[in-house]
């Protein structure tokens, strides 16, 4: 993991000093509320519907045992026993007190950790694949540019007041596990045929009101100029997106406007000017980063654990995790655990002081004090071995962690909704649980294999329903809260937007549609076919058919 | 007299902003002036045969590529910011510094608050004329907000990365 030195240690506690004052001047009057505005947002924090929400940043999902450990004090010292994770890797408090923003700031940045972008019109925390560094079909770890992004987006003093916000996701895996075609760049780390490391540049993707997937603007960046290119990117951006819209102002608008050929041609002409320049990155400054992702020692193992495969032939309800919760691993041996934030009626990603401290004893325990965040709002232990799975399995049940429904219809992404979010059409929350009742056969749940169900409350797409194979959107039908449908988004490789289903339903129906959907596909299947497969093979109408047919 | 940061320091101001719509006829003749671009545009004759200062004042929308010929003529350019988050104009200040190597003053002038000059200042801004109910004197607290900074700019040539050790 990413270590601190004094120049780092410095910026982040220079921005808490900065941050202490902008709220007193706030506080005395001195900033307005317009003024304030921007700059708290800046530092992740929102005036929300019962009380300001802090949304920290965990640079591309990088957790250790020490930052859970400050979080879990930092939830009972100044919220309410408990943190968020995001869509984004990211951790939320709901309800601090503005006053106390400086001082949970400060004992922050002494795990290294800090609000800095979290939220305004500026570059966002660089997200990554959960497994990297792990995974199996990994070609570039992506770890390395993801600090190096971090650190060049970090205070960018020219991008501080974009159109609109900007993300940024790296992918290095043949499998994209990081959604790079839904976000404002996407970056594939990838090797070109002299074996050369290089990205693949993507813009103009993202959710929210107008979904779209990027546009490969181009097929090879050397990696010497990945922050200068980035650099054209952003300036082109800048000068000019929209800014007379807020709707139309993400770069997807103006690369769309533009097309992606116009787009990518003045960035090439911005970037001569660039190319080469004192930001040219160095194979001096990889290597400093590159450092601290280094493979850790692991113990040579000759294959699979016998004893793990023997628990696996043995026991059906440690299989069913196994199967879902743990993940294959490029080390002999090891295997990568989720824990499962998404046990029926919490929250999707809610976590408790408890179980953030729960997780750190097992980080600690069973992973080298090492811990991910994962954009589907669940936790990652990277390094653990076989061996200790049985052990880690029981200790997850113990803890709250265990609900093997990772990747399944169970797992469900989605977003504070009306419960909390000024901004919602409709509650996401209680239609998460209400599905996750219905279908809480475990053996169901395996049969109906993976799939993907995100929920948002509003159109901005918090929750990335356009993504999900099964999309389901909050929206206002004259005053009532009602739900919206789409089959057949996806993120990863082939990403797509997701297609409406029809007229929307109330809340109550919901439960019923989502079976009904399901049954569709398990009547239609073949033995091999996902969800998703299914759904692209026989297209939207049978489900239309079913959904609707009853519904007179 | 309004006051504004110049360089670290606060010193009276002697240039006269002009409003968008000036006439040629109104101009003095030996005043520090501001212009508006239109006005340069339509009659950089008469201008530059004038005994005062000359400085060109930009909107937001307005692009420095239409200066870039005629910057030695401009003791000033002049960057306004109808709101101050919009931030069109510190990649403009860029380009002036480090595409055509302007040399002379980069002000920022309109919606400008002392929580951005940080930045402003890492672009290549060298002058603020601070909102008017602003005090600049403490406004010149925020030049120093961040004592390091990772990026290549125009204050710093090279990122942290060349200069670490
Ligand atoms: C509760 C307070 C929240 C508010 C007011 C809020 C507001 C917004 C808004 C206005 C957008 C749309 C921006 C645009 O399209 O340009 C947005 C997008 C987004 N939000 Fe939130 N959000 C909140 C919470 C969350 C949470 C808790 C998550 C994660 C679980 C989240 C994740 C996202 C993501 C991933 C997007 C991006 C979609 C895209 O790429 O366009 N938000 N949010
Ligand atoms: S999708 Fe809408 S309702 Fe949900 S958190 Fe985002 S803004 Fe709020």
């Amino acid at each position: 993991m990413y270590i601190y030195d004094e120049y780092d240690q410095r910026i982040v506690e220079d921005r808490v000093k900065q941050f202490r004052d902008q709220i007193r001047r706030y506080l005395q009057g001195e900033l307005s509320e317009a003024e304030m505005l921007p700059l708290r947002l800046q530092n992740g924090l929102y005036i929300q519907r019962y009380a300001p929400m802090l949304r920290l940043a965990v640079p591309y999902g990088a957790l250790s045992s020490a930052r859970l450990r400050k979080l879990a004090y930092v939830t009972r010292r100044y919220d309410k026993g408990y943190a968020h994770i995001t869509t984004r890797q990211n951790i939320q408090l709901n309800w601090p007190e503005l006053e106390d923003v400086p001082d949970i700031l400060a004992e922050l940045a002494t795990v290294q950790m800090h609000a800095i972008q979290t939220s305004g019109n500026c570059i966002r925390n660089t997200t990554t694949d959960q497994f990297a560094g792990v995974a199996a079909d990994e070609v570039v770890d992506p770890r390395p540019w993801c600090e190096i992004v971090r650190e060049w987006s970090t205070f960018h003093p020219e991008f501080a007041f974009l159109p609109r916000k900007f993300k940024i996701a790296i992918n290095g895996a043949r499998e994209d596990r990081a959604a790079v075609g839904v976000h404002d760049i996407g970056l594939n780390a990838i090797r070109n045929e002299a074996g050369e490391l290089g990205f693949e540049v993507l813009a103009g993707g993202g959710l929210g009101r107008t979904p779209m997937v990027g546009a490969v603007i181009r097929p090879f960046l050397p990696w010497q100029h990945l922050l200068t290119y980035l650099e054209s990117i952003l300036r082109v951006y800048n000068r000019y997106g929209r800014r007379d819209n807020k709707f139309k102002a993400r770069i997807k608008i103006l690369v769309k406007a533009l097309t992606p050929e116009v787009f990518a041609g003045k960035v090439e002409a911005e970037w001569a000017s660039m190319k080469d320049s004192g930001a040219t990155l160095t194979q001096e400054e990889v290597d400093r980063v590159s450092q601290y992702f280094q493979e850790p020692a692991y113990e040579a193992f000759d294959g699979d654990d016998a004893s793990y495969l023997e628990k696996r032939r043995t026991d059906k309800g440690f299989d069913n995790w196994a199967m879902r919760n743990v993940h294959p691993h490029r080390a002999p041996g090891y295997a990568a655990v989720t824990l499962s934030l998404k046990p029926t009626s919490v929250a999707p990603g809610d976590i408790t002081a408890e179980q953030l401290e729960a997780a750190a004893d097992l980080a600690d325990r069973y992973s080298l004090g090492e811990i991910r965040s994962t954009h589907y709002q669940n936790l990652v232990l990277p390094y653990v071995q076989q061996r200790d799975l049985p052990e880690l399995w029981q200790k997850c049940r113990e803890l709250g962690f265990a609900t093997p429904n990772i990747g399944l219809l169970t797992d469900i992404i989605c977003c504070p909704g009306g419960d909390f979010c000024s901004l919602a059409n409709a509650k996401s929350l209680p239609i998460a649980e209400a599905i996750q009742r219905t279908f809480d056969d475990l053996d169901y749940l395996h049969d109906i294999g993976e799939l993907e169900l995100n929920i948002s409350g509003c159109m901005n797409a918090c929750g990335h329903h356009h993504i999900g194979h099964i999309g389901i959107l909050g929206v206002d039908k004259k005053g009532q809260e009602f739900y919206q449908v789409s089959l057949g988004g996806r993120s990863g490789r082939d990403a797509a937007i997701g297609q409406i289903l029809g007229p929307s339903f109330a809340a109550e129906q919901m439960p019923t549609v989502v079976q009904k959907v399901i049954n569709v596909y398990v009547e239609n299947r073949t033995p091999e076919e996902r969800f998703i497969d299914t759904y692209q093979r026989i297209g939207m109408a049978p489900f239309k058919e079913s959904v609707y047919a009853a519904n007179h | 007299m309004q006051r504004i940061i110049k360089g670290d320091q606060v010193i009276d101001e002697t240039w006269h902003l002009l409003p968008r719509d000036v006439t040629l006829a109104e101009l003095s003749n030996s005043d520090d002036l501001l212009v508006p671009l239109p006005l340069w545009q339509e009659h950089s004759h008469a201008l530059l045969a004038r005994d005062g200062g000359l400085g060109v004042w930009l909107e937001a929308d307005e692009e420095v590529e239409s200066i870039a010929d005629d910057l030695q003529h401009f003791q000033v350019v002049a960057l306004n910011f109808p709101v101050f988050s919009d931030g069109r104009h510190y990649s403009s200040a860029r380009l002036l510094r480090e595409r055509y190597k302007y040399q002379g003053e980069v002000r920022a002038i309109g919606d400008v608050l002392r929580d951005q000059l940080f930045f402003m200042k890492r672009c290549g801004f060298d002058a603020f004329a601070l909102r008017a109910d602003r005090d600049p004197y403490e406004a010149l607290e925020s030049l120093k907000d961040f004592s390091v900074t990772y990026q290549a700019a125009t204050d710093e040539p090279l990122p942290l990365f060349r200069r670490r050790r």
